[in-house]
């Protein structure tokens, strides 16, 4: 199966289409995003990942090289992972070669500044980051620092605006979970006024890609989330009267499962995500995914495989290729629901 | 002068939990981030000048409040998201902003035909485009939660014509239209948005357009914030109303 086009820029106000994937009925149809509502029934409830996307990425001047932020830890420190020199451009696979940061190694972006307090034992491109500062300090010092993530394919850089999508709250996130990002007041709106419930989490999405391959074999990393009373009481209600819960994004997918296998029962409150989704995974409390489009070699693809057949997923995939879907974060957009 | 507040008898039980107030670092803005921590908000102050900022923010934490400085420059496009994400991780999802800064232009003030086309853009770009981003950046997570409220702070110069006011007046006037139609169309998430007039304060904008004002007949922006906290609180105001607080005597007022 040949590529499905990269998106290279954000898209026009409401130019994204949606390609929808009934399981229940083995259906595939496609539509513009904006009408997503009428693919909805009243009732049903939609949950979104309000992290928003912090400038991750950080070219250092002490050393030739770029570090990612891939987690926060509860003590504060970060796991960050070391690419070589490099612009967004250059492939992270293709990035020169990684230094080691020997545990005490003192590393600066600007005025942000953090020692190295670790390494993995099995690959020492990952570390553990201290930074000097906390609070409000920090994160002027990050975001004066830091890029967003960018993407090779990307026409230039990727800024703060492309990647956190209209709901974003709190800095949780390494890398954009982008699937909100077609979503606009005006779906917002209209979701709301057929009957559709709204909820959320905060889901700290993380990297995508390390540019290694043993490294990329780890991901996605446990990544923290914190799920609201609201959203727990909103899931119950719907459950109750025969809604479907949507998570949009696989970062909400994660998120609540993680957190229904080890509660029983969708909880509120601060967890830690560890599941990997994929083929043979029932989910337990969501019921369908609002996803970008992606290729079959993806993880993202294999995680897919816990709401469709691998056959009807690959069938999807070709109908987007004949119809000339974008791919990536700035991408189509796909629904996969039972309908 | 203010009415000293019994910081114990005001903390609400149920107060508003978390405020972005821009132009903290004096007037209005300073007094409105003090009357919200008094009461139990937890407060980002927002201004350009870092010292005096944090000197407010310092005065609120010896008080017994939570409260955080964000410097940053609410006509700086770079700034916005920034600000509004920091302001976020610091105290929590934002339920309140309060779009307070402003720009006057150079003082003494002149007619709008003596006034550069960069000054009107400036005054624009803080007065206007900043709010406007300002609430975009904070308004879609309160929209998602279904509830928040954003206060544009106007003037009467919005509405009267003073000489010499030109810029700062057209800026506001576009200011409170630009919240009439949010409020409409933001309605439907239970998002509130309020336009207020605080009338003449005796503030250091206020003596740089009026050096010759008597103090005396001016409000004490403690006053004004009280009234402004009190009115916030209470549910007698619509979505979309832009209150004269020199005035205001409405559910709760000080």
């Amino acid at each position: 199966m040949s590529a499905l086009p990269a998106a290279v820029r954000p898209r026009a106000f409401g130019s994204e289409r949606l390609l929808a994937v009934d399981p229940l009925h083995g259906v595939i149809s496609h539509h513009a995003f904006r009408e997503l509502p009428a693919l909805l029934a009243p009732g049903d409830l939609v949950v979104l990942n309000d992290a928003a996307t912090l400038p991750s990425a950080l070219r250092l001047t002490s050393h030739d090289a770029e570090l990612r932020l891939a987690t926060r830890e509860p003590n504060g420190e970060f796991l960050a992972v070391a690419l070589g020199p490099g612009t967004f451009r250059l492939p992270t696979e293709e990035r020169g070669p990684v230094p080691r940061f020997a545990p005490g190694t003192r590393v600066t972006s600007g005025e942000l500044a953090a020692t190295v307090v670790g390494a993995d034992a099995d690959d020492a491109r990952l570390v553990r980051l201290r930074f000097e500062l906390e609070g409000a300090a920090l994160l002027r010092a990050l975001y004066r620092a830091g890029q967003p993530i960018s993407y090779s394919y990307l026409e230039r850089p990727a800024e703060l605006w492309d990647v956190n999508h209209r709901f974003s709250s709190r800095p949780w996130s390494f890398e954009s979970p982008s699937a909100a990002l077609p979503l606009t007041f005006e779906v917002l709106g209209t979701l709301r006024r057929r009957g559709v419930e709204l909820g959320w989490l905060t889901h700290a999405a993380g990297l995508s890609s390390t540019g290694s391959p043993a490294l990329d074999r780890r991901l996605p990393f446990p990544e923290r989330y914190e799920l609201p009373d609201a959203t727990v009481s909103r899931i119950d209600a719907a459950r109750a009267r025969g809604g479907r819960v949507l998570a949009v994004g696989t970062t909400v997918v994660r998120a609540l499962e993680s957190n229904a296998l080890e509660n029983g029962t969708p909880r509120a409150g601060l967890g830690e995500a560890r599941l990997v989704l994929g083929p043979g995974f029932r989910p337990r409390v969501v019921d369908g995914v609002l996803t970008g489009m992606h290729e079959p070699q993806t993880s993202h693809f294999a995680l897919l495989g816990a709401f469709a057949p691998r056959e009807l997923l690959e069938r999807a995939l070709a109908a987007a290729e004949r119809e000339g879907y974008l791919q990536h974060e700035f991408g189509d957009a796909c629904l996969i629901l039972p309908r | 002068m203010a009415n000293p507040t019994n910081s114990a008898a005001l903390r609400d039980k149920d107060p508003i939990p978390t405020a972005v107030v821009t132009g903290a670092s004096r007037g209005l803005g300073a007094a409105l981030g003090r009357a919200l921590a008094r009461r139990g908000t937890r407060v980002v102050l927002v201004a350009r000048g870092a010292a005096e900022l944090e000197a407010v923010a310092a005065s609120i934490r010896a008080q017994g409040g939570v409260a955080h400085a964000l410097v940053a420059d609410v006509g700086d496009k770079r700034s916005v998201y920034p600000l509004a994400a920091s302001a976020a991780e610091l105290v929590g999802p934002i339920e309140l902003l309060v779009n307070n800064a402003s720009e006057l232009g150079p003082t003494p003030l002149r007619l709008l035909f003596d006034t550069d086309c960069e000054t009107l853009e400036r005054v624009l770009e803080v007065n206007v485009v900043g709010p406007f981003r300002l609430a975009k950046a904070l308004g879609g997570s309160m929209a998602l939660r279904g509830h928040g409220t954003i206060v544009n702070v106007s003037s009467d110069a919005a509405v009267e014509p003073y000489a010499g006011w030109g810029a700062y007046a057209a800026s506001k006037a576009a200011l409170d239209q630009l919240g009439r139609v949010l409020a409409v169309e933001l309605a439907e998430h239970g998002v509130r948005v309020l336009g207020i007039d605080p009338g003449e304060m005796d503030t250091a904008m206020h003596r740089a357009a009026l050096p010759e004002a008597d103090p005396a007949t001016l409000l004490a922006p403690e006053t004004v914030a009280d009234r402004l906290v009190a009115l916030l609180g209470g549910s007698d105001v619509p979505s979309g109303a832009r209150l004269a607080l020199s005035s205001w005597q409405g559910q709760g007022a000080p």
